[in-house]
């Protein structure tokens, strides 16, 4: 976070409160959703990591001020993104090797 | 030997020192849950259809300790704010209520652990299931609260869609607690981490992260009591130890904001 001044910091606090809303109303609609029964598995999965992505975002921008920070971070960052989508695409193409039909025992 | 830059930001980077340092191990600890989160997906997509356990968690704890963590992470960005605005008694006020929070978390995680571990699954002679609560144990017999009965199948371990239809049946839903003699005991296990690939994800995930919330705590309740002593000789110095103390701890509100729904709801 760039600016410390006491206004500035006066002025996040209350950013702050606000972001501490969000993530209640976000955890009681992660709760809600869940009781929403969709058709599709992926639908109902999708919808959870939605709502914990955006929790997840304001965290990480207004409480670990990735709002504001400087360049080496986000390239630090980029970079971590880039190597964990990589290791979940991997797992995911090898689920698709497992049998097609597997046998109840 | 005086380590530098850390107070004032290194012109290459535009940071202190420690706050570059706690990014790096941060990504390496995305690096660490990825593995296992990756983990638990092939084990989710690779579970046969309804057998999966599903549940099988508390969601309105579940849901609290969510909250106690999310309060905490306010919390802490507060002691943060307070020491920018030279209020150390705020700070230390603040710093407590996320030691507080920490403890609340951890003591709710055991309270789930300990009635996962004293859940017991048992496989009778008479080629029937039973899982509830151990309320009872002697030489002779256990007494199971809560009781479910369902029929085993050999070579499948957990079956939740069995459960489910036993629990809406009139017959098995809840009834009085059950006896069963050590005579008629096939197998019995707990729902510990060895009961099935899902708790044995769920304890290592949920294991995992519980060591980094204690970790956390105690680095947070060192800074609250004898750490706190620095303010008075280098305080632009400790309130970058707090800056990096809570960068930690917002790391590990965000990995449970994950781990709930997943472990929880889905």
């Amino acid at each position: 976070m760039s600016g410390h001044g006491p206004e500035e910091i006066k002025k996040t606090i209350r950013t702050y409160l606000k972001v501490l809303g969000v993530l209640v109303v976000g955890t009681i609609a992660t709760v809600g959703a869940s009781y929403l029964h969709f058709d599709s598995m992926a639908m109902t999965v999708g919808l959870a990591l939605l709502i914990a992505s955006v929790k997840a975002g304001f965290v990480a921008l207004y409480f670990m001020h990735l709002i504001d920070e400087q360049k080496i971070i986000y390239k630090l960052l980029g970079l971590t993104t880039f190597f964990f989508l990589g290791l979940m695409v991997l797992i995911i193409w090898a689920s698709g090797d497992k049998p097609m039909n597997t046998v109840m025992p | 030997m005086e380590v530098p830059y850390t107070v004032e930001n290194r012109p290459d980077t535009g940071l202190y020192n420690a706050k570059v340092g706690i990014w790096l191990f941060l990504a390496s600890e995305v690096m660490l849950f990825g593995a296992l989160f990756s983990s638990y997906i092939l084990l989710r997509v690779g579970a046969l259809e309804g057998h999966w356990p599903t549940e099988l968690l508390n969601v309105p704890i579940g849901t609290v300790n969510t909250m106690v963590l999310i309060l905490s992470s306010v919390t802490v960005v507060m002691a943060w704010a307070s020491l920018k605005l030279n209020d150390f008694k705020k700070f230390k006020m603040y710093q407590l209520a996320t030691v507080i929070c920490a403890c609340m978390f951890v003591l709710i995680k055991s309270y789930e652990y300990r009635d996962k571990l004293t859940h017991h699954d048992v496989v009778l002679a008479d080629g029937m299931r039973v899982d509830g609560h151990l309320v009872e144990e002697t030489d002779e017999y256990i007494i199971l609260s809560h009781p479910v009965s369902y029929p085993a199948v050999k070579g499948i371990g957990y079956r939740p869609t069995a459960i489910k239809e036993a629990e809406h049946g009139d017959d098995h839903h809840h009834a009085e607690d059950r006896k069963i003699m050590l005579a008629d005991i096939v197998k019995r296990t707990t729902w510990g981490p060895w009961a099935n690939t899902y708790f044995a994800i769920y304890f290592t995930l949920t294991g995992l992260h519980a060591l980094h919330v204690i970790a956390g705590a105690l680095v947070i309740a060192y800074y609250w009591g004898p750490g706190s002593k620095m303010w008075k000789t280098n305080p632009e110095q400790f309130t970058n130890r707090i800056e990096v103390s809570g960068l930690f701890w917002h790391f590990v509100d965000l990995v449970w904001i994950f781990l709930f729904p997943i472990l929880y709801l889905l």
